[in-house]
């Protein structure tokens, strides 16, 4: 057992309102220099959607994650010498219209337009070019449905859908959606790191965050493609991938990330677990049904004393293991087991994971009336028993998060409407009839862990959500730097201005 | 000191030491900076049929000077029955025509395409435009002066080693066409500007990604264990960066 912490992340996906918060508090934070315009480390999808950069999830298309062939795991993107021989022109690469042109307006031309007949107007200006362009695209262009029949219709989790539910879904009265927030998945087995052909990209050891040497990268971009998140971005003045670096800066003073932090529907929770590095390639390497457990085999019980042990043994204080046992992410993922990584099937082990939606039963429209088949108390029955009825269809869910395997789905909405049907009634009719009880049984739950899913779900503090292990960089520094040279510098570690060499 | 001399004498020498001297000064201080500046995210259609002609094209080519170099012999010997050297001719001016062929495109793109032009530094145009030089004059050198695999083993090879040795013979140039002679100092140009621009890329090419690990993992704790408690103690490579000296701009 070699047992190494991870700083792991859960979304809890009933409780996003789609507002954004987190992706502008990140922009404003780390990408608002030139080149990154169009970079979004975090952005909020609106599901079904093609997301960001438009279809990211086409795999055929972009080349990423990992494909097991003859029982190996292989980069969907290159081998090695293909890896080299792709420099000069990488096939696999998104180009700048699959994100979007960054613009901004001509906000000067409303003071400085001369005098004439018409109203003057702001002009939108490419912020590449700087002259002005004509907007076909930008960040959230299917925001809340908007041109569902260009994008959400071609979202690549309808596959195994029926094409009657994907009709309904198209209806306006029964349409129904929901947001995905994403940032980096600082993966266990990350493919950005593997395709970077001059290895500039790392995982840190002791938390697991997916960083790009800016130094090191040459740009060859090949981590763009391999990703198969889309969550490298290549900067085209710098010409330097970037990505999501988990804010380590306010990790490591105890903060949490920004995007997190400025969350405003609480949905974001951070904490550390403890996993065995030698069951990552077992994990990674897992049939493609079995691939969530295998992932949750490699988590592990940070209560245990055999595990407490070996983290001790490699090297984790025992504030780190603390803060393992407060996590809230392990109560999710791997004690109530509510939580899933996105798109296991693409092998590289995220370690973000998302608490699915739950959606409102399927309803009939009569004489412009919603017509439910059944009166009002009996409809969170109808749904906990025939969650096929949902709107957001099961299949569409398992293919986001469990593979296309309904049956890894399945127990966990069942789990969530328990608690929420049980809640209801405790709060609305003070008692607990029979027949909650049995839904509560029937979902493999307890009045007991009801409440602790309730109580975490719906009203954690702030340090309940977010337990920062405690980074100790106080006596880091000084291993690289000179504590007073450092003391003059800025920013993430540059000694050197970030801009583009000749 | 004439003009031979100083061309073909001292510049290649200027050259050889600006390659080293700033190339790893650059690497070492300003590693930031050095990059391969891939401009493919601001437009891909063009460059496909641009840079894979040109790389390709000018890696077989210069693969084949430095082999001219190294086993003379070798090359007068396959030159010994004249198909073989008719073919070894043909196909060297059909590379360098696909090689220049992609370079116009490179050329064209870079300088009609609006993204690219807010992302081109006069530095690229220069190295376009030796890139265009060195290339047309090794052209006419193939054409007019017949047959270049034929000669260059007696004139080229021993005067690139008298370079090598430090023992220069640049008299041996002294007396050959303005092309060829033109064709060998853009090459030491080419070599003195290096690493001045983006060609500082062709020497980070990342062998090492045939051999290295999938992963990388990176512990900066264990590392501070193992390092002295100084304060320049070395980080193992692949830290982020390590330095203890100061910003330089």
């Amino acid at each position: 057992m070699n047992v190494r912490a991870h700083v792991s992340m859960t979304f809890h996906l009933d409780k996003c309102i789609g507002c954004h918060t987190c992706s502008v508090a990140c922009k404003n934070l780390w990408t608002d220099r030139k080149g990154t315009e169009y970079m979004w480390w975090n952005n909020v999808e609106t599901r079904p959607g093609t997301g960001y950069p438009t279809g990211w999830e086409d795999q055929e298309r972009f080349k990423g994650g990992w494909v097991k062939r003859n029982g190996q795991l292989k980069l969907r993107l290159h081998s090695r010498a293909r890896g080299l021989t792709n420099l000069f022109y990488n096939p696999a690469l998104p180009e700048l219209d699959d994100y979007y042109e960054p613009f901004t307006f001509d906000y000067q031309n409303l003071f400085t337009a001369p005098e004439g007949d018409d109203q003057p107007v702001a002009r939108p200006v490419s912020m590449i070019t700087g002259e002005p362009m004509n907007i076909n695209a930008g960040p959230n262009w299917d925001d809340d449905l908007g041109g569902s029949n260009l994008y959400a219709e071609n979202d690549p989790n309808w596959e195994g859908v029926s094409p009657e539910i994907q009709a309904q879904m198209a209806e306006i009265e029964r349409v129904a959606f929901n947001y995905m927030p994403r940032i980096c998945n600082h993966c266990l087995n990350p493919t950005c790191v593997a395709a970077c052909p001059s290895g500039a990209i790392y995982k840190r050891g002791e938390d697991g965050v997916v960083l790009v040497n800016e130094n090191k990268c040459k740009g060859w971009r090949m981590c763009v493609a391999a990703c198969p998140y889309k969550k490298v971005y290549y900067n085209w003045a710098t010409g330097k991938s970037e990505k999501c670096i988990l804010c380590f800066p306010r990790l490591e003073t105890g903060q949490a990330p920004a995007c997190f932090h400025s969350c405003v529907g609480r949905i974001r929770y951070l904490g550390a677990i403890l996993y065995d590095a030698d069951k990552i390639a077992t994990a990674a390497n897992a049939e493609t049904k079995d691939l969530v457990q295998a992932q949750l085999d490699a988590i592990l019980d940070p209560f245990k004393p055999d595990v407490i042990a070996a983290a001790r043994a490699g090297g984790l204080g025992d504030d780190w293991i603390k803060a393992a046992q407060d996590s809230p992410v392990y109560k999710f993922v791997k004690v109530w087991k509510l939580a899933l990584p996105l798109h296991p099937e693409y092998r590289t082990l995220a370690m973000l994971f998302y608490i699915p939606p739950l959606s409102p039963i399927v309803s009939t429209i009569e004489d412009g009336l919603f017509k439910l088949e059944l009166p009002p108390d009996q409809v969170d029955f109808e749904l906990f028993n025939h969650l096929e009825k949902a709107r957001l269809p099961l299949e569409y869910l398992a293919n986001l998060f469990a593979a296309g395997s309904v049956e890894v789905i399945k127990p966990i909405l069942r789990k969530l409407l328990a608690v929420r049907i049980y809640k209801r009634r405790q709060s609305v009719e003070r008692s607990i009839d029979a027949a909650t009880l049995k839904i509560v049984e029937a979902a493999g739950t307890t009045p007991e862990e009801i409440e602790a899913i309730y109580r975490l779900t719906a009203k954690p503090t702030l340090q309940e959500r977010f337990v920062v292990p405690p980074y100790h960089r106080e006596m880091a520094t000084e291993v690289w730097n000179d504590p007073l040279a450092h003391k003059g510098e800025t920013g993430v570690g540059f000694i050197e201005l970030p801009v583009r060499g000749d | 000191m004439n003009w031979n001399i100083l061309l073909f004498q001292v510049f290649p020498y200027i050259a050889l030491a600006l390659l080293v001297i700033v190339s790893i000064q650059r690497m070492r201080n300003k590693p930031f900076g050095v990059s391969s500046l891939s401009s493919q995210l601001l437009e891909r259609n063009l460059l496909y049929f641009g840079s894979i002609p040109f790389h390709w094209g000018v890696l077989i080519i210069l693969l084949a000077h430095l082999l001219a170099l190294l086993i003379p012999q070798g090359l007068l010997w396959w030159n010994s029955v004249p198909i073989r050297l008719f073919v070894l001719e043909v196909t060297g001016l059909v590379l360098a025509l696909w090689t220049l062929g992609g370079l116009g495109v490179l050329f064209y793109r870079r300088l009609s395409n609006r993204r690219i032009l807010a992302v081109t530094r006069p530095t690229d145009v220069i190295v376009l435009l030796l890139l265009v030089v060195g290339i047309v004059s090794g052209i006419l050198t193939s054409v007019l002066y017949r047959y270049g695999s034929f000669w260059f083993p007696s004139v080229m090879t021993p005067y690139l080693w008298s370079i090598i040795t430090l023992q220069p013979r640049p008299e041996l140039l002294a007396d050959l066409p303005f092309w060829i002679q033109l064709h060998v100092f853009n090459a030491w140009l080419m070599l003195a500007i290096l690493p001045f621009t983006r060609l500082i890329h062709i020497i980070t090419v990342p062998i090492g990604y045939l051999w290295r690990p999938w992963q990388l993992v990176v512990w900066i704790k264990k590392n501070r264990r193992q390092a002295a408690p100084s304060s320049v103690a070395k980080a193992e490579p692949g830290l982020p960066e390590s330095r203890t000296s100061r910003g330089t701009d």
